[in-house]
């Protein structure tokens, strides 16, 4: 008879799991993520930078004190207003001085005077033109305004008097949805034609890689180009920005589906895909359910850094004159008019859509590097 | 010689691409309802000139305008007869351009040699700037060499070409006298090469190599930057290090030869990109390369002009990136492109 010993005790289904070494990595896919991201500061400023810029958006016409086309015939090339809020050592609140133009016959330009007496005291919250909030309602409500008789030009008028702020939050809504209508092509087709390519391989791969290779190497401007000038002049402005946009897009999926390819190649062989292949599981399913979401950070992060290139695209064409049309606002429209080095030299605030440009770009960039960087939350550097 | 193989195969190959590259900007040229002569008949017919529509449709006739597309397509290229027999790009007829009622080849002329030069002259910028900085900033990692090669390096990337050139331009005249606009003196147009046409040209060359190749240097750099440093990380530099030999030799004589690869083999991979830069950067700047014309060309849909410098855009990006491998071949003795024996 032998002698079995037996656990007093009840039996506890976590006493064989072996502690992990690291604690802190035992949580799920997102929190590692984000907390090698946050490291990124120069990558979490960026987008916080991006999320402010695009919810901004919807409220161009609310944050713009006038609507894009509206024109001042007495305020031609008027220089940047500055917002002061002490006048002759007083506080009295945000107001600007106001200007007058009177015609230099000479030189053929504007000059301007300050009326350094009569302060123009900025109202809030006030009445101006007609602008749909939210794209939902008409309202005339505005942020600021200047009151009646003087104008707050905050970074100075173009060409025809319009202001260049209001101008550059209305052609932002544009300008950033390139980007975004633009990446939307570019992924649908690269993960289509590059999950395709990879999965099946054969004849199918070998043509959509020469086709791959012909489009990558064409210059892509002279094509944008060729593209763009084949709109049709008679389209209505929002047609001619979706099919700018749907150009840009098209030719920038062959490094998406390059990508995707080349991981498709590699993920096929494993079991999990086999095994779905046994339970009878559909190409389509297989390529949605099982290969996709193994890299769509990866993809998310690329993604990050092409739609850049997509916004410069827009700001290229437009400011050629073959991409959007006024009277559509965008950055580059805007710096079609910046366009000779006379008005760098005597209106450089013409120029100025240019930064809103670089920052979006640079933030781009930065966000998509951050992101890169900490789509792999083990590896520890 | 594998390597006479290997070139002979990668020209053919290239040949192929061309071909497929022309159907391609054939079809976009094409896309546009109409085209420049029957748009010119109806503004005749709309203006009553009717005498004219005769001598167009003479000319549709006679640029064989009239024919299926497919057809158009091989008269151009010149692999069927068209009405005056085999004559199109293959043959060296370039075609004829309707705007400027002028053939092609006269039109393009010397600009096509301008281009060729300012975008030699754009790569060589982008090796000299990238090349040396990389390296430098590889080697001094983390500290302000670094930081401040990425920040401009992330500037050039971000400010978009045509504003850099005007801003530059502007700057550079203001400040150290650099001629404005063009790539060469007035004087000096038309007139045969001498020691002032190439000094003058030198001159003009500055501002638009420097905007063109910015973005692509600093692309470069990041790449040299990191290979540089993967290859510094490993046991053989310390080893190197620790018996003592110089910091600056440790770095050039291996690691550096070992990063160097991407840095030839990625030419073509920037190529599509400066050649971009380059159209845009002429149109803005009036450069008298083949971009101006093909703005022109585009807006007015000149098909055969435009078509023309389409197609000589990519042949120089192709040849460009034929000319990379070539080198990458020579440069690394353990690339091999053909199939492994077994």
């Amino acid at each position: 008879m032998s002698n079995r010993y037996i656990d007093p005790a009840p039996y506890d289904p976590d006493s064989e799991a072996s502690t992990p070494a690291r604690p802190d990595l035992d949580a799920p896919n997102w929190l590692l993520i984000w907390r090698k991201f946050r490291r990124h500061k120069l990558g979490l400023a960026s987008g916080l930078f991006l999320l402010v810029s695009y919810l901004m958006m919807p409220f161009a016409g609310f944050i713009a004190p006038y609507s894009p086309n509206e024109i001042h015939r007495d305020h031609l090339y008027a220089a940047p207003q500055l917002v002061r809020l002490f006048h002759k050592g007083e506080f009295i609140g945000p107001f600007v001085y106001p200007e007058k133009a009177t015609a230099d016959l000479v030189n053929f330009k504007w000059d301007y005077t300050t009326d350094y007496e009569n302060p123009a005291k900025l109202s809030f919250f006030c009445s101006g033109s007609k602008h749909r909030f939210l794209g939902l309602f008409e309202t005339d409500k505005h942020l600021f305004c200047a009151p009646e008789g003087a104008t707050v030009f905050l970074w100075g008028a173009d060409r025809l008097g319009r202001d260049v702020f209001s101008r550059i939050f209305y052609g932002g809504q544009l300008s950033l949805t390139v980007g975004l209508i633009g990446i939307t092509v570019s992924f649908i087709l690269g993960i289509t034609i590059g999950g395709i390519s990879g999965y099946f391989g054969g004849v199918i791969d070998w043509f959509t890689q020469r086709v791959i290779e012909v489009l990558r190497s064409i210059p892509e401007l002279p094509l944008w180009l060729a593209l763009s000038a084949a709109v049709p002049s008679d389209w209505s402005p929002v047609a001619v920005f979706f099919i700018i946009s749907v150009i840009l897009g098209l030719l920038d999926w062959p490094g998406l589906a390059r990508a995707v390819r080349s991981k498709f190649l590699s993920l096929r062989e494993e079991e999990f895909v086999r095994a779905a292949e046994m339970m009878g599981a559909k190409p389509s399913r297989i390529i949605r359910k099982h290969l996709l979401p193994n890299f769509s950070s990866h993809l998310i992060a690329s993604a990050m850094l092409s739609i850049p290139a997509m916004i410069l695209g827009e700001t290229a064409l437009s400011f050629l004159g073959l991409g959007l049309r006024a009277p559509a606002v965008s950055w580059g429209v805007m710096l079609n008019d910046a366009q000779n080095l006379a008005s760098i030299e005597i209106y450089p605030w013409t120029a100025i859509p240019m930064l809103p440009v670089i920052f979006v770009v640079l933030a781009f960039n930065f966000l998509g590097d951050a992101m890169r960087d900490s789509l792999d939350p083990y590896s520890y550097d | 010689m594998p390597i006479i193989r290997f070139a002979v195969f990668r020209f053919l190959s290239m040949l192929g691409t061309l071909v497929v590259v022309s159907a391609l900007v054939f079809f976009i040229m094409n896309l546009p309802p109409g085209d420049y002569l029957s748009n010119l008949i109806s503004e005749l017919r709309a203006t009553g000139q009717e005498s004219g529509i005769a001598k167009v449709e003479f000319l549709r006739h006679e640029y064989a305008l009239d024919q299926p597309l497919w057809k158009q397509y091989l008269i151009w290229m010149g692999f069927y007869p068209g009405p005056h027999g085999f004559s199109g790009i293959v043959q060296g007829d370039f075609g004829w351009s309707f705007e400027f009622d002028k053939p092609v080849a006269e039109i393009v002329g010397d600009a096509l040699w301008m281009t060729v030069l300012v975008n030699v002259a754009a790569i060589l910028f982008v090796y000299m700037v990238a090349l040396p900085l990389g390296v430098l900033a590889a080697a001094k990692s983390k500290t302000w060499v670094d930081y401040t090669s990425a920040f401009v390096g992330y500037l050039g990337l971000a400010t978009p070409n045509f504003l850099l050139a005007l801003i530059l331009f502007y700057y550079g005249h203001k400040y150290f006298n650099l001629p404005i606009g063009g790539l060469m003196a007035p004087e000096y147009e038309g007139e045969p090469m001498s020691m002032g046409k190439v000094n003058s040209i030198l001159l003009h060359l500055i501002i638009p190599t420097f905007v063109i190749g910015t973005s692509g240097a600093a692309a470069m750099m990041q790449r040299l930057r990191a290979n540089l440093l993967d290859e510094l990380s490993k046991p053989y530099v310390d080893t190197a290090r620790a018996k003592g030999v110089p910091p600056v030799r440790a770095i050039l004589k291996y690691p550096l030869r070992v990063a160097f690869n991407p840095f030839v083999a990625d030419i073509g991979n920037l190529l599509p990109s400066l050649i971009s830069g380059s159209v845009l950067v002429s149109v803005v700047l009036g450069l008298q390369t083949i971009g101006p014309a093909l703005l022109t060309a585009l807006k007015s849909q000149d098909q055969f002009l435009a078509g023309f410098i389409l197609l000589f855009v990519a042949a120089l990006t192709l040849i460009g990136t034929m000319v990379s491998d070539v080198l990458l071949m020579l440069l690394d003795p353990r690339i091999r492109y053909g199939g492994r024996d077994r």
